[in-house]
């Protein structure tokens, strides 16, 4: 038997649906899986989505879906849930030590289902 | 380009590599560090030993750095401008800072080398000596000074008999003087500890293993011993300055300029590694102003190091020491107390018009307000000013005198922050300022200063509320509030963070009960509630069952272990006298608990701010000399209380005879057998800072005793802080115990009635959180690791085996974030 393997497009726009946003709980996370890449992906109060990636830098785990999100002087942010750092919602910054960094990712709804860009 | 390269990464590289990014340098920076990991808080190492982990000592390292770490240099070729490290790696440079840091010394004793001798400098050693301890009774520190005191204390936190060893005839002689090192003897001696001042080492002898067995000291005199540590002083490590023809001073140090600079322009060295001035200074303070001044002349500056404060305050074994300024004077006025153990003695000059300098021991309030009026004419009467800064004489501090001594901040740089960033708290000082940072012994002084500077310190409890938790859970009772959404639009602002949220849902779950996941709430807990189990370093979760009273049947005991082997999760008894099974990824949860729920388990609440365990003792049905059934009280206390939200964990335990084999004094709430009834004791715990619980009532019946810890758990849930443990909250009542009696015992506030009707409003609500999580499909959805795959486990969570158990595999930290 042979396997054919296809080359993934390469296309700066690749939506993938992943939930239905009323899978998400507002003010809390959970995580997707897209191509092998583990995304965070966050629902506001006010009904706004980000999406981070979902490893904690500080501990290597892959944890940040699971922590408490919040605010911070007006900023939406998620707090590490193994030690506490802070990261934007809006740019992945770490808010307690701007040299470290997560990944952002594009996200929106589309007829009910939530979709991440990883372009 | 620049090339920077640093040779060790220490504190002292930390902080220059810090600054010169912050100044915008523009070179390449490599560092090339012997030691296995970055540089971490080498001050807070002792840390290490009490819970936290490498990673939380870690410096964070700015992005573009190249870290080579494991790679100790062995040669510097000045004239090809090259380093080369023991691997054989050459790394050219056009600037070398060398911050090698200093070595412990080691005296030439016989036996120095044996297994199980150590010093006290790295990550490394702490583990070595931690392993050594395990299977020890007793071990000795040789060096009486600050850091062999601290490496004592380590010992002692390891649970071995701790003798010191000191050859001067008292403890800290750099330090303090002989008054001073008496009244601290008492202390560390009060505490346990051996101490032999004025005695030296004659050898270290083995035992029939090979191993250290013994110190033999000159009289002939033994102490036993199966673990050695040297802290007899440190030496500059200059070695590879030496080799290449640096000058170096008579005593060690590479010599250096004022501005950090060798004898070789294109290099600096920095820390504990340099002689500047003609001193060598060991502490991190003028370390890190070193490091900042070599970051200054090397991006083309003219800053200059003109030699800094020796002065020390610690809290050593509990023990507070300081000393400040010149250690002897022309006047001198001391003051002595034996029986509270209090030595204070200031150092003034002939005409008794100036501050020359000052020791304290059992009581530093003079330092932080005295230490910066070295030099500086008195503003009180010398006796006055031995009482400053402990209820005594306020003394004002004029704005040119420095504060925070490891960041040298002055008190003007402070207030100008204050006024010019509209700063309300300590940690907006931190941030500006960077004072209080370091060793944190300033931050009183951060409070005061602010204090004085007519900011309101504020109480609130995080950006998002302007009260203290006892106030929020006054206003959600009173008002009868029912969510976090409602509590914060009328009380708040923002949305809420992780300090706020779970503290609001606890007092919501305290006043309310209902399920934590119920509606709103579940977005409020933190991990560990919102799984109902505990997270592990790898984001696996730990399972813990409820066995009250630590009573198990053989048939339970059987469930837990096929539980255990068939989800292949690592098993431990606990210090709480029950199971935890670790290792569970966030999907096996609900098939755990269905298992144990359907075998008669319930949630140990081991994840939540609530009642722990009551820990038993065997008691009078077993026991020859148990006078009461402690085992069947303890479970009736635990199913009591069982799943109460309070500001912090309880822990309780229940002893059948004063032989107290359940250490019930170590717990929030103990009781102890006697004849008559029970005796309870209140606010112990052991933890970071241990404290024994005190008697608050003797002799009570089993139905009193239990109206009284009602109230007693009630009223501290009403009035404690955020993660107040019951001892802290006790030591902070205004009036102490008599208070705590009045108001539960006798009812002075009249509130008695009502704490008693909220307990049992609370035992009659309880409800297994775990068994209505399994019957709700709701509530279940969110047991998944991926959303869009949820029969998909983490690939990054994997195992390998350690003594037949599992074991996590854990995820690398990238090191070189270039
Ligand atoms: C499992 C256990 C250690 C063991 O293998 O024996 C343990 C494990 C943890 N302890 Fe503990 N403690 C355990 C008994 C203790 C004891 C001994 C005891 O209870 O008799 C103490 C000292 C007594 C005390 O609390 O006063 C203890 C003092 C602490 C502290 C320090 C509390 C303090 O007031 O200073 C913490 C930190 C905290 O709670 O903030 C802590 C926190 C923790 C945490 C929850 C840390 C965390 O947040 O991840 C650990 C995770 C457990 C897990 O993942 O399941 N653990 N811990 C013990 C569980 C007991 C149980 O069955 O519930
Ligand atoms: C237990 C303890 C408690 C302390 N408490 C306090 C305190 O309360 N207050 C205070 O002010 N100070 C305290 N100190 C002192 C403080 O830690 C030091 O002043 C500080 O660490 C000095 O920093 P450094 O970077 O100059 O040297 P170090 O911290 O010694 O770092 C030097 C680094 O360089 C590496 N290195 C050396 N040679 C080479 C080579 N040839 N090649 C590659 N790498 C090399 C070493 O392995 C090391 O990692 C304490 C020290 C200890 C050990
Ligand atoms: S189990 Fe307790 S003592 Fe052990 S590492 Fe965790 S918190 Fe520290
Ligand atoms: S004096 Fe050490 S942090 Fe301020």
């Amino acid at each position: 038997m042979s396997v054919e393997l296809q080359a993934s497009p390469v296309s700066t726009d690749r939506w993938h649906p992943v939930c239905a946003y009323s899978d998400l709980i507002p003010e809390r996370g959970a995580c997707v899986l897209v191509e092998g890449r583990q995304i965070a992906v966050f629902r506001g109060f006010d009904g706004a989505l980000y999406a981070l990636g979902n490893r904690d830098p500080f501990s290597g785990a892959y944890v940040l879906s699971r922590g408490i999100v919040g605010t911070r002087a007006g900023e939406p942010m998620v707090a590490s849930p193994m030690h506490k750092q802070a990261f934007s919602l809006l740019t992945g910054e770490c808010l307690d030590d701007p040299s470290v960094s997560v990944p952002t990712y594009r996200i929106r709804v589309t007829d009910g289902v939530v979709e991440v860009s990883i372009a | 380009m620049t090339r920077l390269v640093v040779v060790g990464h220490g504190p002292t590289a930390y902080r220059l590599i810090e600054t010169l990014y912050a100044k915008g340098f523009g070179g390449s920076v490599t560092v090339l560090g012997e030691e296995p990991r970055p540089a971490y808080d080498r001050v807070a190492l002792t840390s290490y030993l009490s819970g936290k982990s490498a990673e939380d000592l870690t410096y964070p390292v700015p992005e573009g750095v190249v870290l080579r770490l494991g790679a100790k240099v062995t040669g510097i070729d000045r004239e090809a401008r090259t380093v080369t490290a023991a691997d054989g790696h050459t790394e050219p440079y056009d600037v070398l800072v060398l911050a090698t840091g200093s070595s412990p010394f080691v005296p030439p004793v016989p036996g120095k080398d044996l297994p199980g001798c150590f010093v006290y400098r790295t990550i490394d050693d702490l583990d070595a000596i931690a392993a050594a301890a395990e299977g020890a009774s007793s071990g000795v520190v040789i060096g009486g000074g600050l850091l062999g005191l601290e490496a004592a204390d380590a010992l002692r936190g390891l649970g071995l008999v701790t003798h010191v060893v000191e050859m001067s005839p008292w403890l800290m002689p750099r330090q303090v003087d002989e008054g001073g090192g008496s009244i601290l003897k008492n202390h560390i001696e009060a505490l346990g500890l051996a101490v032999h001042t004025g005695a030296g080492v004659k050898s270290i002898e083995p035992g029939e293993d090979g191993r250290v067995a013994r110190l033999v000291k000159p009289d002939g005199a033994e102490i036993e011993a199966q673990v050695v540590v040297f802290s007899a002083g440190v030496r500059p490590r200059d070695e590879l300055a030496r080799a290449s023809g640096l000058p170096v001073g008579e005593r060690g140090g590479i010599v250096v300029d004022e501005g950090m600079r060798t004898a070789d322009p294109a290099i600096y060295a920095v820390g504990e590694c340099a002689l500047a001035g003609g001193m060598v200074y060991g502490l991190v303070g003028p370390c890190f102003t070193q490091a900042e001044v070599a970051a200054d002349r090397i991006m083309g500056g003219d800053a200059v190091f003109t030699g800094a404060d020796m002065s020390t305050k610690l809290k050593l074994l509990g023990v507070e020491v300081a000393s400040f300024g010149a250690l002897d004077g022309a006047l001198d006025v001391t003051f002595m107390d034996p029986v509270g153990g209090v030595y204070k003695k200031l150092f003034v000059s002939d005409d008794a018009r100036t501050l020359l300098g000052g020791i304290c021991v059992g009581d530093a309030g003079p330092y932080n307000s005295l230490r910066p009026l070295v030099g500086r004419e008195l503003p009180a009467s010398p006796t006055e000013l031995l009482f400053a800064g402990t209820g005594g004489v306020d003394v004002d501090l004029p704005d040119d005198a420095q504060v925070c001594s490891c960041n040298n901040v002055t008190k003007g740089q402070i207030c100008e922050a204050i006024a010019s960033e509209g700063l309300t708290d300590v940690a907006g000082i931190k941030k500006c300022t960077r004072a209080g940072t370091t060793c944190g012994s300033c931050v009183p002084m951060l409070k005061q200063i602010l204090v004085k500077s007519g900011v309101e310190v504020s109480k609130a409890m995080c950006e998002h509320f302007a009260y203290s938790r006892a106030e929020l859970f006054d206003i959600v009772r009173v008002r009868g509030i029912g969510t976090f959404s409602q509590l914060i639009a009328e009380h708040g602002t923002g949305r809420g963070c992780d300090v706020c949220k779970p503290a609001v849902a606890s007092i919501l779950a305290s006043l309310n009960g209902g399920h934590i996941l119920d509606g709103e709430q579940a977005a409020l807990q933190d991990t560990n509630d919102h799984f109902l189990a505990n997270i592990q370093k790898n984001g696996t979760y730990s399972v813990v069952p409820r066995v009250p009273g630590g009573e198990i049947t053989p048939e339970k005991l059987i469930v837990i272990g096929e539980v255990a082997r068939d989800f292949g999760l690592y098993t431990k008894i606990t210090g709480g006298q029950r199971i935890d099974l670790f290792g569970a990824r966030v999907e096996q949860l609900p098939q755990i608990w269905k298992r144990l729920v359907d075998a008669g388990f319930e949630s140990g609440h081991a994840y939540g701010k609530a009642l722990r365990t009551v820990k038993s003792c065997v008691g009078s049905t077993w026991c020859r000399y148990g006078v009461q059934d402690s085992v069947g009280l303890a479970i009736a206390l635990e199913l009591r209380y069982r799943g109460l939200r309070s500001p912090h964990k309880l822990k309780s335990a229940v002893s059948g005879c004063a032989r107290e084999c359940a250490e019930a004094r170590s717990k929030d709430f103990g009781i102890i057998a006697t004849e008559q009834g029970w005796n309870l004791y209140v606010g112990g715990n052991g933890g970071f800072k241990p404290r024994h619980a005190e008697l608050l009532a003797a002799d009570l019946s089993t139905d009193d005793l239990i109206k009284i810890i009602d109230r007693f758990l009630m009223f501290y849930i009403r009035t404690a802080d955020r993660l107040q443990r019951t001892a802290a909250w006790i030591e902070n009542l205004e009036g102490g115990l008599d208070y705590l009696r009045q108001v539960i015992i006798d009812d002075s506030l009249g509130i008695c009635a009502e704490l008693e009707a909220q307990m049992e409003r609370h035992v009659a609500g309880y409800f297994d959180e775990w068994r209505a999580t399994i019957e709700d499909p709701e509530k279940l959805r969110r047991f998944v690791s991926f959303v869009n795959a949820p029969g998909t486990p983490d690939p990054s969570i994997a195992f390998e085996t350690e003594r037949d158990q599992i074991k996590p595999v854990l995820i690398p930290l990238e090191v070189a974030r270039s």
